[in-house]
């Protein structure tokens, strides 16, 4: 049941196929992109493509939109084989796609983006009020919401994402592609994307959704395609399917995807957070009097909708936000470190995985060595001679083999860029670097965002092994599932402020989120 | 492979840039081969031509590495011209002032002034922009000018012979010079003012080699350039290394004064640096950004202002602009890298790899 060829599937007999890649093959130099894939969509419907991070399923979508051209194999629009060569080509064929970094110019308006590219008017005037109108039309016809004389800048990132789509409905796409949409989303934003997509496909649109967030695929998918090592593995109505299934396939082993643990053996205080507000640039207390404590041997959660200070308060307590924009206590152990700076806190053995990997975690530029020693990079043993002005070559490597090793970073080739490799393997070498700190406290935010299902399991088992060993952990997540079921205790956070703790064991979703939400 | 990849395209800028010379050359009448062999002899003649290429790329040497330890940090530090003047200047001060010192020590001392001072002029900018985020591109053009309206004025006030009408100071004392190569060179006559200075910049490319990839600092500073809010993140002052920087790379367009007042004028001759820290920004993006790189490119501009001159006197109408245009045209090939990714990435030479 799990394979079933393009010529026996049958529940969309009645329309013709809109979208069809036939045996398509990609290379880019010695490695396979896509294998011999398959994809089929049908009109008016959501079909989702998942697979693990480089099963090949974006370069697919690429190669429908024209950005690259297969090594062979066809491409079939309705019923007639395509020669698409380049984006435009798609584009008048009714193809549109939507990049997970959105394209947008900052400083121009919605209108104005919208019709880059596409200017209505003569060669010289531009019509613009014809442009916005058209705009008007399409934001009322899905019920976007969006307003052309918007700048971007101004608008939330959910916004921008409904200009993008717009972007392809202005060019009349029948068929739009949307790569990992929910990724920059919070939860509502979420809902309320899902809510256009539906509508979409009441008015006869076709959506193709490029995720591997199984939750999202059973919630809004008619269809899946599934990818492993840029081949097409299984085909299956969504209705007929489940998450373990569809996990099993991608990774193509079992895969746990609850977390395992035994009770907390619960030590001694480590951080003590007192009173402790943070004050943002323009002047909002995006953390607000906030107090609690994490013992050692405990994980304990913060759950809370993105944006109500999680990352202010990580990045407080990791002594990335300047003194003079907090208040209130930080202690460790007996120390008080409210005023310590981010190099004088590791040197306490508090380690800090970031949420955003691009911006703090990582030297893209740099090869995986050097990336493996940021933050130690001035310390025995990897400056042990000289004078300690020198970086010990030998000493570098040796890490780096251990966290690449240890933490099962693929390619574990310690002189590629940080750059090359997938983002599951970045967070790894990330999680890696920390662990082998041997932190005493460890403030970890999103340590699963945008990584594939394997990893997933094996980051959490690394944690709650890290907790076992007597670790105290501080977790944020905007996966509520991660947060519930990995946190020995769970506070909740709204605006800013501890709005309440539950115990994650008995604690209801419907309670959580009603926390998260309302702060009460 | 790799090494061999980080070549061509800065060979392939060159070859493009002397084909498109050839062609200016044929448009005002005089033979493109003609004027590139008497370019290339003239510059790579033994002794005068290789010993005066080398002597001309000595500076940009020194400016191309102050240039790439600041692009290393992510700063754009157009403000050599303004370092290597008041080190220059303060060099040769130091030269008429401390006559008395024995001459090693003298030498010493001169050297260290010209790092400092050049230095010191390099880490004002820095230190504006670590204080008040002030912008160093701004800060460093607007140094340049007080940098040269200063020396000029003390040279013009305070240290020129009376009645001299050539604006530069009196000469620094015997003790201060160092030697020219042609004294350990058989065949290369003294004349040429090629110097010690010239291996100080070999060795200065060695340092910064060393500096940037070997110690913790140069880690610091690359990982700052890489991604300052990463570096923060790993417990790096950013503010610090923007200083550093700054100042690393003032004291290496510093030495260019070293080369000028100890090892060729024996004074300080006001407006002497041809541009020396412009240039050096095209040395070092030709270079790539790499030590090895800015040497090769450096020389490589040496052997063009070399050409340029013998190219002006023997040919009818081809001036020694067509250096100039050269020198433009290869840093627009470089700066056009995207041009040859397409039809040239057929060859899968200069393709990123996508995976």
């Amino acid at each position: 049941m799990l394979w079933e060829s393009n010529s026996t599937y049958k529940t969309y007999k009645t329309s013709k196929t809109l979208l069809q890649l036939r045996n398509i093959t990609k290379h880019f130099g010695a490695v396979v992109a896509n294998d011999q894939v398959n994809i089929k969509v049908e009109p008016a419907t959501i079909h989702a493509i998942v697979g693990e991070n480089g099963a090949g399923k974006s370069t697919a979508m690429r190669i429908a939109y024209g950005f690259y051209t297969a090594d062979s194999g066809e491409i079939v629009i309705d019923g007639k084989v395509r020669d698409i060569k380049n984006p435009h080509d798609a584009i008048a064929l009714g193809v549109g796609m939507v990049h997970q970094h959105f394209m947008l110019v900052d400083t121009m308006t919605v209108a104005e983006n919208i019709i880059l590219g596409a200017e209505p008017g003569n060669q010289t005037a531009l019509d613009l009020s014809r442009a916005k109108a058209e705009i008007r039309k399409l934001s009322e016809e899905f019920k976007l919401a969006v307003n052309p004389n918007s700048l971007i800048e101004n608008l939330s990132v959910g916004q921008q994402q409904r200009v993008e789509l717009l972007k392809a409905l202005y060019r009349h796409a029948r068929l739009l592609i949307l790569d990992e949409p929910t990724a920059v989303l919070t939860p509502q934003e979420v809902e309320e994307f899902f809510a256009i997509l539906r509508r979409m496909r009441e008015q006869g649109k076709t959506v193709i959704i490029i995720t591997h967030k199984l939750s999202e695929v059973l919630a809004i998918s008619d269809e899946v395609t599934v990818m492993r090592d840029g081949k097409v593995v299984g085909r299956l109505p969504t209705q007929k399917t489940d998450a373990a299934e569809l996990a099993r396939l991608m990774v193509g082993r079992e895969v746990l995807l609850r977390v395992e643990k035994e009770d907390a053996k619960v030590g001694s205080i480590e951080l003590q957070v007192k009173d402790l507000s943070v004050t943002a640039a323009d002047g909002a207390k995006r953390v607000n009097q906030v107090s609690f404590e994490v013992r050692r041997g405990e994980i304990v959660g913060i759950a809370g909708v993105e944006g109500n200070g999680q990352t202010e308060l990580i990045e407080a307590l990791a002594g990335l936000v300047e003194p003079a924009r907090i208040s209130g206590q930080i202690r460790f152990e007996d120390k008080n470190i409210t005023r310590f700076n981010a190099r004088s806190r590791r040197e306490l053995a508090i380690a800090h995985i970031p949420e955003d990997r691009h911006r703090r975690g990582l030297l893209l530029d740099f090869t995986l060595e050097e990336n493996s020693i940021l933050g130690v990079h001035y310390r025995e043993p990897i400056v042990a001679y000289a004078g300690h002005v020198f970086l010990d070559q030998e000493e570098m490597r040796s890490r780096a083999m251990e966290i690449l090793e240890g933490f099962d970073v693929r390619p574990a080739n310690p002189e590629l860029p940080a750059r090359s490799l997938s983002g599951g393997n970045q967070q790894k070498l990330i999680i890696g670097r920390e662990f082998v700190l041997h932190p005493r406290l460890l403030l970890v935010s999103q340590p699963t965002r945008g990584v594939d299902i394997g990893a997933i399991e094996f980051i959490h088992r690394r944690l709650v092994q890290l907790r076992d060993g007597g670790c105290a952990v501080l977790l944020v997540s905007a996966e509520l599932e991660e947060v519930t079921s990995l946190s020995d205790r769970l506070l909740i956070i709204h605006q800013g402020r501890i709005v309440g703790e539950v115990d994650p064991k008995i604690a209801t979703v419907e309670e959580i989120g009603l926390l998260m939400t309302r702060g009460h | 492979m790799n090494l061999l990849r980080q070549l061509l395209f800065p060979m392939i800028a060159v070859a493009a840039a002397f084909l498109v010379g050839g062609i200016m050359v044929l448009i005002v009448g005089d033979s493109p081969f003609e004027a590139y062999r008497l370019l290339l002899g003239s510059a790579l003649s033994w002794p005068d031509g290789i010993g005066y290429t080398l002597f001309y790329a000595t500076p940009l040497i020194f400016t191309g590495l102050a240039v790439l330890v600041a692009l290393r940090c992510g700063l754009l530090n157009i403000g050599a011209e303004g370092q290597l003047y008041t080190a220059a200047f303060a060099t040769a001060w130091v030269g008429i002032k401390l006559a008395a010192f024995p001459s090693l020590l003298l030498v010493l001392l001169c050297c260290l002034t010209a790092i400092v001072v050049g230095g010191l002029w390099g880490a004002i900018p820095g230190v504006l922009k670590a204080r008040f985020g002030s912008h160093e591109v701004i800060n460093t053009i607007m140094l340049n000018f007080v940098a040269v309206a200063l020396v000029s004025y003390f040279t013009q006030y305070y240290y020129k012979i009376p009645g001299d009408p050539i604006l530069q100071t009196v000469p620094v004392s015997g003790g201060a010079h160092i030697a020219r190569l042609g004294k350990f060179i058989p065949g290369l006559p003294e004349r040429i003012p090629l110097n010690l200075a010239f291996i100080m910049a070999l060795l200065a490319c060695g340092f910064v080699y060393l500096f940037l990839w070997r110690t913790k600092w140069g880690y610091e500073i690359r990982a700052t350039g890489a991604n300052p809010t990463a570096a923060e993140y790993g417990g790096i002052s950013v503010r610090k290394q923007i200083i550093l920087a700054m100042a690393v790379s003032g004291a290496l367009a510093g030495m260019v004064g070293i080369n000028e007042v100890l090892g060729y004028r024996y004074r300080y001759y006001d407006g002497f640096s041809a541009n020396y820290g412009f240039t050096g920004i095209a040395v070092a993006l030709l270079g790539r950004n790499h030590p090895a790189g800015v040497l090769l490119s450096a020389i490589l501009f040496g052997m063009l202002i070399r050409g340029g001159i013998f190219v002006d006197a023997f040919t009818n109408n081809v001036t020694k602009d067509l250096v100039d245009v050269l020198q433009g045209m290869v840093i627009l090939f470089v700066a056009a890298e995207a041009l040859f990714r397409g039809p040239f990435g057929r060859f899968g030479l200069l393709k990123r790899s996508k995976v």
